[in-house]
């Protein structure tokens, strides 16, 4: 069983939907317990890093999350949910992350030209690092997924198995033993998207 | 590189898909779910579900067929008709909507569009302006295109992306149901004053139409169109191929 962590941000219809949809039993839960019992963790994402990370760290869920990761549960964070991995954010000021992946989370501003549109919104392409994937072995290089997004991830290099081209070359997955993080919506990314799930549920 | 997005826009009421020509004679098409399915394997980027059902009833339809196809379908879902609160964002968005789009709602309550960027983020907020010219000035109308606003719609169109807006549907009402083209001029108006996505609507009648489009305007991300796909007019892997045929990047 597999649990999506429900800490108050955004809607989880879709992600519960296309778990259904590869018949793997998932969990929408708030519960210590069942985040503990479960086989596997789902931490989702939209809104304000911030915001997030307040409400992960006072309901205590955040912590939940890092012993159970570090015990050797895998962990995929979705968007929002995979910045949270990560070091620090400096959306809108500095904010702590849960601090399972190295690097931090920057604006797009200033990174790509000008004449591209912030939020990175649409279908783009996975490029493959060299560093081998579980996550993604259902799927090809050069895939389509669909992002939304106007922060991404850097200083994180050694844990990166997919950047997307936007201007500038922007993580788009990571993996690191048993933490996972996808940058766009695999629950949106129609059939690729899926494959990417089936292959988090069947480590 | 990021693609060109291909979105079908399914009009429903009572539980089936319908299309109008310059909005009226509706004629019945076929079942939302079904055809959201057949869309999403030929290739669609993206599905726009408009209700434009005026009762309670047709309204409880709406969102339980929303929920089914958000059950079956796993690409961006956006949803409009018959948003005038924030509540109604959230009914739609709890049955698996990823964006709404507000037309009228936004019209009459100005605050609206603002309220619910606030609450649900900018990537959730739609405005879809229905557009015509009158004496050689762009104007807002409202209630399914019947109605003069009275606004210029280029400043109208701005002030909304101001407000929160994360895209614009810029439907031209003077080439809908013509299928003679989008509204490059009109378009192109909406792309020097925005820095949000922008998706053409109104006028695609044959594939050219949208190589057209995406060549002449390189602004435009993404391209909207109801009848063409629903009749079989044109198919959306055929469109698809054409455009990757012309350098426009597509996902294939």
């Amino acid at each position: 069983m597999i649990a999506i962590v429900d800490y108050g941000v955004g809607n989880l219809f879709s992600l519960e939907s296309s778990f259904a949809k590869i018949g793997v039993k998932v969990v929408v839960t708030s519960e210590e317990s069942v985040i503990r019992s479960a086989d596997k963790i789902i931490l989702p994402g939209v809104g304000a890093f911030g915001d997030a990370a307040e409400k992960l760290k006072n309901s205590g869920l955040g912590d939940v999350v890092v012993s159970e990761a570090k015990a050797g549960k895998p962990v995929m964070g979705i968007c929002l949910g995979m910045q949270l991995l990560f070091e620090k954010s400096y959306e809108y000021g500095e904010h702590e992350g849960l601090g399972l992946l190295k690097g931090s989370v920057v604006p797009m501003k200033g990174v790509i030209p000008e004449d591209l549109k912030i939020p990175h919104i649409g279908w783009n392409a996975l490029d493959f690092t060299s560093k081998e994937s579980k996550l993604f072995r259902f799927i090809k290089n050069g895939d389509f997924v669909y992002f939304v997004h106007s922060y991404f991830a850097t200083d994180c290099a050694d844990d990166v198995i997919a950047y997307t081209e936007y201007g500038a070359n922007l993580c788009a997955a990571v993996e690191r033993d048993n933490v996972f993080g996808c940058q766009f919506h695999p629950e949106k990314s129609g059939d690729v998207g899926l494959e990417i799930l089936r292959g988090f549920c069947e480590l | 590189m990021i693609t060109k997005r291909i979105i079908p826009c399914l009009d429903v009421r009572n539980g089936r898909v319908v299309k109008g020509v310059n909005f009226e004679g509706l004629s019945d098409v076929s079942s939302p779910v079904e055809l959201a399915k057949y869309y999403s394997d030929c290739g669609a980027d993206e599905l726009v579900f408009y209700d434009i059902t005026a009762s309670a009833e047709g309204r409880a339809i709406f969102t339980d067929i929303l929920c089914e196809a958000a059950r079956s379908v796993f690409i961006p879902l956006t949803v409009g008709g018959g948003i005038n609160t924030v509540d109604d964002f959230d009914r739609v968005l709890k049955c698996g909507a990823d964006k709404v789009s507000v037309n009228s709602g936004a019209i009459r309550i100005p605050d609206l569009i603002y309220e619910a960027a606030k609450r649900y983020g900018d990537q959730c907020v739609v405005i879809s302006a229905d557009v015509k010219r009158v004496d050689g000035v762009f104007r807002v109308f409202a209630k399914g295109g019947r109605e003069n606003t009275g606004m210029e719609a280029i400043s109208w169109i701005k002030r909304c992306v101001d407000n929160g807006a994360g895209e614009v549907v810029l439907n031209s009402i003077d080439t809908d149901g013509v299928k003679g083209g989008f509204d490059l001029e009109m378009l192109e108006a909406v792309c020097n004053v925005v820095d949000v996505p922008v998706i053409a609507s109104g006028g695609a009648g044959k594939i050219s139409d949208f190589t057209d489009l995406f060549k002449a305007l390189p602004k435009v991300d993404a391209g909207l169109a109801a009848s063409i796909f629903h009749f079989g007019e044109v198919k959306i892997s055929d469109l698809k191929a054409e455009l990757k045929n012309n350098g426009i990047p597509v996902r294939i």
